[in-house]
């Protein structure tokens, strides 16, 4: 036996101690099969993952630990919003509108009727017009909250979460007061709000106000200075101007590139020119930047919200044309054009007149905009939805390549996508 | 500020941009042949500044001729200034539209939206797919005659092929 040969046998493949088959490479024989990839791994996130927020599954190709490219399969979340508001009334909207982004869902109540009323020609009451800024900014403070909270729990700062959730909480409780719902507010109207401000009510806003302040202030000092999160934060998911522009984004992520665009004061609706705020505008369009837009937007807020209660008057808080709104219970049980104003809005709907607009509000991702057609009968023919977070998730392979896997998280958490509105 | 980018619109492209008309609460529209809107697109960016594309989206007009419209909804940040173009697609074979995709590239997913939820194509698209629904998904659900409570078949399920990529073929997402 000294000629022994090297060469495999042609009967059978070589064995292994165990009588595994050791050949190197080998064609897959099964569909189980997994040959080990030579460089790159492909790693499926979600769509049920912690760090990926409601239900979005992203495929990344790995080499090593950098991200080389990135595909998003989304759509885990889509209830038919618009085919389900293309089948209801005008008025019945509202409680899908709720639905889209459901942490700040009085915005979506007013851009909704704000695009109705544009459709109608509609003046809305002073007070209502208040009262939607007051609700809509309030909101605007429980969004970049739960922002702020999520992206440093997802960062290993659990204690900022418990705040920021113990903040939005108490702003809740007063929105609860004026609307009767903590999440699906459905407070705006066509034509005004459904409800007025309880007695006493403006007081202890204010005092809720001040109670925000102070977390704020305390998430303020526990992440804005802080080293493991300015190292996740800082120059990761790095945007530039031009291509933030091009890729549609609107709202705190453009406004973090320097680019001072708000709808608010572009394009001023309800009582936004006669307030006084200011617009806080970054420089390097990364995650830190986009952290401090929110921070910043939240003290601007809170200076709208203090205005307004300065400002509003007494008055009625929605339109007194019964053809839009609902009549007061004592003339629907007392008179019959009021029991036929109500009968006809509840069975087929506000009749708004036939044509096509488009409304945009400023919500807290972005420029919330509705695209609505109307047949001139009570249901919409169609309402289009654009949602403030649709760019910015597009975006996310954009922002993530060639970054490590760890900054995705950071920059899922800054780009704010919220399932309910992206997926409708 | 927006009347005047129409009435340049109209002289720059007169057999292509048509029935410019101002919208419910003075939005400037116009409607443009299909064949043209990416050209008119480019120039709209590159000349008048139109930087960003905020929300492109599509209307079903069952029972109209043409059957479809695309609507773009444009906004110029510099002009401060918003304007509506309005692309009739006609059922069946010609139901295509040149992609925007190469003059905003945020444009993607709204086409992919459209595609999905009209059946509108749109040629020179980077990659046309479904958007929410799933590769399998029988018809467009926001045409105007899909059904409310339409009823789609069992997907039987999907080959794998490479157990890293997950189903579907390989690439897919």
């Amino acid at each position: 036996m000294t000629s022994r040969t090297h060469e495999p046998a042609t009967t059978s493949a070589p064995q292994g101690p165990a009588g595994l088959d050791t050949r190197a490479t080998r064609a897959p024989q099964s569909d189980l099969d997994a040959p080990f990839p030579a460089k790159r791994m492909v790693v499926n996130l979600g769509p049920s993952h912690p760090a990926m927020h409601g239900v979005t599954r992203a495929v990344v190709e790995l080499e090593g630990e950098i991200i080389r490219s990135m595909k998003l399969d989304i759509g885990f979340l889509h209830r038919g919003f618009e085919k389900s508001c293309e089948n209801v009334t005008w008025g019945q909207c509202f409680p899908y509108t709720d639905r889209l982004n459901y942490v700040s869902s009085i915005m979506n109540n007013v851009g909704f009727a704000l695009a109705v009323e544009k459709l109608c020609r509609l003046e809305i009451p002073e007070r209502a017009r208040y009262l939607r800024v007051v609700t809509s900014e309030l909101h605007r403070i429980c969004d970049h909250l739960t922002l702020v909270g999520a992206m440093g729990l997802e960062l290993g700062a659990m204690t900022v979460f418990l705040y920021a959730i113990e903040a939005r909480d108490v702003i809740w409780d007063r929105l609860t007061e004026i609307c009767g719902a903590r999440l699906t507010s459905n407070y705006g109207r066509i034509g005004g709000v459904s409800r007025d401000m309880p007695d006493g009510w403006a007081g202890k806003t204010l005092t809720t106000l001040d109670r925000v302040a102070q977390i704020r202030e305390e998430i303020d000092g526990l992440l804005t200075a802080n080293r493991i999160f300015l190292d996740r934060c800082q120059g990761t998911g790095k945007i530039s101007r031009e291509d933030a522009i091009e890729l549609g984004f609107t709202g705190p992520c453009l406004r973090a590139t320097g680019e001072p665009y708000d709808v608010r004061k572009a394009f001023p609706y309800l009582v936004y020119d006669r307030l006084d705020f200011d617009v806080p505008v970054g420089t390097n369009g990364d995650n830190f930047d986009r952290y401090l837009m929110r921070m910043e937007e939240m003290r601007q807020s809170d200076r709208i919200v203090r205005q307004c209660f300065e400002q509003v008057q007494p008055g009625d808080i929605i339109v007194q044309d019964w053809r839009y709104a609902l009549p007061p219970k004592p003339l629907v049980y007392g008179t019959i054009e009021g029991l036929m104003a109500h009968f006809k809005q509840v069975m087929e709907g506000i009749k708004v007149p036939a044509g096509e607009a488009y409304s945009y509000t400023e919500a807290a991702n972005g420029e919330l905009g509705f695209y609505v057609v109307s047949d001139g009968g009570g249901r919409p023919y169609k309402l289009g939805l654009r949602a403030p977070g649709w760019p910015m998730l597009a975006a996310l392979p954009h922002l993530t390549k060639d970054a490590l896997l760890a900054d995705l998280v950071p920059t899922f958490d800054s780009i704010n996508m919220i399932g309910g509105e992206v997926e409708q | 500020m927006s009347k005047a980018v129409i009435g340049a619109l109209l002289e720059r492209f007169p057999d292509a941009v048509t029935d410019a008309y101002e919208g419910v609460g003075g939005d400037d529209c116009a409607f443009v042949e299909k064949e043209r809107i990416a050209d008119v697109c480019r120039h709209l960016r590159e000349v008048e500044k139109f930087d960003l594309a905020p929300y492109i989206t599509a209307v079903d007009y069952l029972g109209r001729e043409p059957r479809f419209e695309v609507v773009y909804n444009l906004l110029s940040i510099p002009r401060s200034a918003r304007i509506r173009l309005r692309v009739r697609v006609p059922e069946g074979e010609d139901c295509v539209v040149p992609s925007v995709t190469g003059v905003w590239r945020g444009a993607d997913w709204f086409e992919r939206y459209c595609f999905d939820m009209y059946g509108i194509g749109f040629t020179g698209h980077p990659d046309l797919r479904r958007l929410f629904m799933y590769d399998e998904f029988v018809g467009h659900p926001l045409r105007k005659d899909y059904p409310l409570k339409g009823r789609q078949p069992l997907v039987p399920e999907r080959r794998v092929d490479d157990i890293y990529r997950g189903p579907g073929p390989a690439g897919r997402d």
